[in-house]
């Protein structure tokens, strides 16, 4: 059975006709066509596929496109600013919190969350707002460097 | 993922009639974060997942009353229950308990209903209600139901609830004005992990001598019985009793022989009792040091 939801994702609105079994992470990466979100394990436990749902940070594998009418989703294309990258993503740059990048989408927007409401953020609560996101290239210093950072870059 | 159909109830009755309707069939959906899951891995094949989360009065709302005690509504989200500032001060037990549940993204999904009902023996958010003396309302077709949530568990993965009955709230009485909890879970990670072995007591203890006296005592345990328990030989050693470090070392060997751990990847059932005693004898202590603090 097909199910009709209108969403707004990175402020622009979609109309669109998912199946019942379809996950949030199913439709952005191919109805939206936004690859930026990341399908790892598709269980919830590598935190790749995180988006913001309502303002906040969510597993997309975990949460079913039909249950979507009237959301606001936020993935990681929906933080450039016209041509200039996130004050987030700009601090993971400088920092060298980017290795393979198939973590980053998820630990920025994770991030992001955190940021939301900590602007400036202590190590605690970077590792914290991180803690459901794996990294299997960095070893994570560089990534919680740049999240207490990122302040520095600009307003999140 | 196994195809199933999603339906969306607006209101509690609406959703009994789709249980009446589709029987074992179906399966109730809050958060998600487990049984999402368990359909992947095919240990549910529903042919209907109903959606509680549009129906209002299911929804996170915590109500309390110095008479009553505290209400929580079934999809009441663990990050509710982890950032609220009432169930922070009334009962910080819950509010630690929600704070170790998986991560933030699991957390910002997950229902205190859901972990209930998920009834893993591990499941962190019981251990808290069992001593603090809780209770579930059961909506059925013909009405409702409270029983205490020491009932609600019979096996692993397994509750009283029959398949056309909702668990709509769960009710805490006011606690004794001078307990204190605390909550103990033992995993190999800080996140994202299991209780390989978890640990809840609610102790109300009078500080007028040399040890505190114990004037009441809930110890409650986590993956080590098939169900989470209250270890009942345990409190009965420790009530009534001065908490000098010979009595608290009885107490945490009583609490082995409440226990009953199996061998499993998690550890074998000798190191699961090992870790019981450890984290009893921790959380009596952390308590009493918590209480001359203040």
């Amino acid at each position: 059975m097909k199910h009709r939801i209108t969403l707004t994702v990175n402020g622009e609105l979609q109309d669109i006709m998912v199946e019942s079994h379809q996950s949030l992470l199913d439709i952005l990466r191919n109805e939206v066509g936004l690859t930026g979100t990341k399908k790892g394990c598709n269980s919830g436990d590598c935190g790749a596929c995180t988006v913001l749902l309502n303002g906040k940070a969510v597993n997309s594998c975990l949460v079913l496109a039909a249950e979507l009418g009237g959301s606001e989703i936020l993935t990681i294309e929906g933080l450039l600013r016209g041509r200039d990258l996130h004050p987030i993503q700009k601090a993971f740059i400088a920092h060298g919190a980017i290795q393979c990048g198939f973590c980053s989408p998820g630990m920025i927007m994770a991030a992001k969350a955190l940021l939301d409401l900590f602007p400036i953020p202590t190590e605690e609560q970077a590792k914290r707002a991180i803690s459901g996101n794996l990294c299997r290239c960095t070893g994570y210093t560089k990534i919680i460097e740049a999240i207490m950072d990122a302040h520095k870059f600009g307003k999140s | 993922m196994g195809c199933f159909e999603y339906l969306e109830p607006s209101s509690i009755s609406e959703a009994l009639q789709l249980l009446e309707i589709y029987g074992t069939k179906a399966k109730l959906l809050s958060g998600g974060t487990d049984l999402l899951v368990q359909i992947r891995h095919n240990d549910f094949r529903p042919h209907y997942l109903i959606d509680l989360k549009r129906i209002d009065e299911m929804r996170g709302r915590i109500i309390d009353s110095p008479l009553e005690g505290m209400k929580l509504s079934s999809l009441t989200a663990i990050f509710e229950i982890e950032t609220s500032t009432e169930i922070g001060i009334k009962f910080p037990i819950l509010a630690e308990a929600a704070g170790t549940i998986g991560s933030p993204q699991i957390r910002n999904r997950a229902t205190l209903g859901g972990n209930l009902c998920r009834a893993a023996p591990s499941g962190d958010m019981i251990p808290p209600l069992l001593v603090l003396d809780a209770q579930v309302v059961i909506q059925g077709w013909s009405g409702e139901r409270c029983i205490p949530l020491s009932d609600f568990f019979i096996g692993p993965g397994k509750t009283i609830l029959r398949h056309n009955e909702i668990l709509r709230e769960i009710v805490i009485p006011p606690p004794p004005s001078n307990g204190a909890g605390i909550f103990l879970k033992y995993g190999l990670r800080q996140t994202m992990d299991l209780a390989i072995a978890g640990c809840a007591i609610f102790l109300v203890l009078d500080y007028g001598n040399k040890f505190p006296f114990c004037q009441d005592a809930r110890i409650a345990l986590a993956s080590v019985g098939p169900t989470p328990l209250r270890a009942a030989s345990a409190e009965k050693a420790l009530i009534g009793k001065k908490m000098s470090p010979a009595v608290i070392s009885e107490v945490a060997q009583w609490a082995i022989q409440d226990s009953c751990p199996i061998s499993d990847i998690y550890g074998s059932a000798w190191y699961k009792r090992k870790l019981v005693a450890v984290l009893v004898q921790q959380a009596l202590g952390q308590l009493i040091k918590k209480g001359y603090e203040k």
